[in-house]
């Protein structure tokens, strides 16, 4: 459990969007409503250069998230201490605002998969889970964000619903929640649930952080529908009317609009930054 | 039966073994298509980061092919660490071992020179050496003096044209390669790698320094290979792209 008297630095109630590095110069003159970026963390483990100079530069105008996508939380081995040890140094040099991971394994042995990968949630793997957080907060000194995967598929042997399984941490290891409304649309539409009764059931008072994304539509086996998250265009409507569902019940929270492929030109990304601040502006006038 | 990591991880790469047991949609039914989407975004996120690291590769042999060698290489070399600006380290020596591609001999240092673009585009910002210090060293001391390369200093040697195979592929107008020999130098003044063709002589000589000799045994070093050897272009080409970061003169 972490220590409570280690306050975390935090992220505006605001838009934020994933950084880009073809976007610097515009993002810098023309940030519309963005108060803070995230990058993710294992882009600038690098010695030097332009990534860590750019980031230098930003941390001046913007609020900065680290999201790391390699710590591989939710797998079978122990934590990779060279890359635990690689972030505690980034973080330790930028002091973001926040950091945060997911609940997905991305390592095997000495192998990065370079994809975030599902895991059962049973007794075994919420205390090993649990275990990996209290390492990762105790390296890094501060709270870290949990975020919630999408998922394709289900494990037969699962006795933990994902909300449950996500409460239980929370509550083991004093972590946060970033709550990802793409990723409850994709898993609900996926596994024949209504995203509604998941917000419903999720821990909203742990949210530091949200996510918004787009998403592709595929097919499963049978024919029913089956949503890949993608991060490649803008988010969908009923995607959007969730971001609002959300935020009711979390009051004024950092909102991440996430783009990681086929990455728009600025004022696009933009655009859906302004949309986020609409959402934003809503609660804070309600 | 309960799918551990091992399973997945297994399966991920290699699409003829089955899909693990103990996955289901969200009625419980077994599924085969859900997995897939993971094989695949696996697999497109591999071939992906091949591709943004290999762009001179990529154009050489065309997107299909390219992503052929990339989803081999990439079930048999998986990234060996969440950091995937070093991906494909291995990928000189597969190559070597390829042979579909064996018939074109230069892929391989063609990989190894966008590996060290890279290198060089991550590597640590260092402090350039005042050349004026250079300058106030008395002849004799000098020659007795070791130079530090800065970090993202890299230079390798091949015996294609791969300088020229380079700038044919990603710059406008650039002359057709030759056919000869050509070492390379990578230094980056600022943020950008930049290439230049480099004789065998001062490669000898970068060699040397590399490895600590003094500002006379390298001179010997490249004289061997080329007895007009003059250290001036090279030295001034080091200065000028903020490629020296320190000089150690003698103790006395």
């Amino acid at each position: 459990m972490l220590d409570a008297t280690l306050t975390p630095p935090r992220l505006p109630s605001a838009p934020g969007v994933g950084y880009k590095a073809q976007h610097f110069t515009e993002l810098r003159a023309d940030p519309g409503p963005v108060k803070w970026l995230e990058i993710h963390a294992e882009n600038y483990m690098g010695d030097g250069g332009r990534p860590h100079a750019q980031l230098g530069a930003l941390r001046d105008d913007f609020a900065i998230s680290v999201h790391g996508v390699g710590l591989s939380i939710g797998g079978e081995g122990r934590l990779d201490p060279d890359h635990l040890a690689r972030l505690q140094h980034l973080v330790g040099w930028l002091e973001p605002a926040s950091f945060s991971e997911h609940l997905a394994w991305s390592t095997h042995g000495a192998e990065f998969l370079d994809d975030l990968l599902p895991l059962p949630y049973t007794d075994a793997t919420l205390t090993r889970v649990a275990d990996h957080i209290d390492e990762v907060q105790e390296a890094l000194g501060r709270r870290m964000l949990l975020e919630n995967p999408s998922s394709y598929l289900a494990f037969a042997e699962s006795t933990w619903s994902e909300t449950d399984f996500l409460a239980e941490l929370v509550r083991r290891t004093g972590c946060g929640l970033l709550l990802d409304v793409n990723n409850v649309f994709i898993s609900a539409t996926n596994l024949g649930y209504t995203p509604q009764s998941y917000l419903d059931a999720y821990p909203l008072s742990a949210v530091g952080e949200i996510h918004i994304g787009g998403h592709d539509e595929d097919e499963d086996d049978h024919g029913a529908p089956l949503l890949i998250d993608s991060h490649g265009r803008e988010a969908a409507e009923p995607v959007w009317a969730l971001l609002d569902h959300a935020l009711a019940g979390t009051g004024p929270a950092p909102v991440l609009v996430e783009w990681d492929n086929d990455v728009p030109d600025w004022p696009t990304l933009r655009a859906e930054a302004d949309r986020a601040a609409a959402a934003l502006a809503t609660i804070n006038a309600g | 039966m309960a799918a551990s990591q091992s399973d997945f991880r297994a399966a991920l790469l290699d699409p003829d073994r089955p899909v693990p047991d103990g996955l289901t949609d969200g009625d419980g039914n077994p599924t085969t298509r859900r997995f897939s989407v993971y094989r695949n975004n696996v697999t497109v996120a591999l071939i992906d980061a091949m591709r943004t690291g290999f762009p001179v590769l990529a154009k050489l042999l065309g997107d299909q092919n390219f992503d052929q060698l990339a989803r081999l290489f990439a079930r048999a070399h998986p990234p060996a660490s969440p950091l995937m600006m070093h991906y494909g380290e291995a990928l000189p020596a597969f190559l070597d071992g390829f042979e579909p591609l064996a018939h074109i001999g230069y892929l391989s240092d063609v990989a190894q020179l966008e590996l060290a673009v890279r290198q060089s585009y991550h590597a640590a910002d260092s402090t350039p050496l005042d050349a004026a210090r250079l300058g106030a060293v008395a002849p004799d001391v000098l020659m007795r003096t070791r130079l530090r390369l800065a970090p993202a200093v890299q230079f390798l040697s091949s015996r294609w044209p791969i300088v020229d195979i380079w700038r044919y592929n990603m710059e406008n107008g650039a002359q057709k390669p030759r056919g000869i020999a050509q070492s390379v130098l990578i230094t980056r003044t600022e943020f950008d790698p930049e290439r230049h063709a480099i004789s065998d002589a001062q490669f000898a000589w970068l060699s040397a320094i590399l490895a600590d000799a003094t500002l006379e045994e390298a001179g010997d070093a490249a004289t061997e290979m080329d007895p007009e050897f003059d250290l001036g272009p090279l030295l001034t080409l080091l200065i000028q792209h903020n490629a020296l970061t320190d000089m150690i003169t003698p103790k006395e």
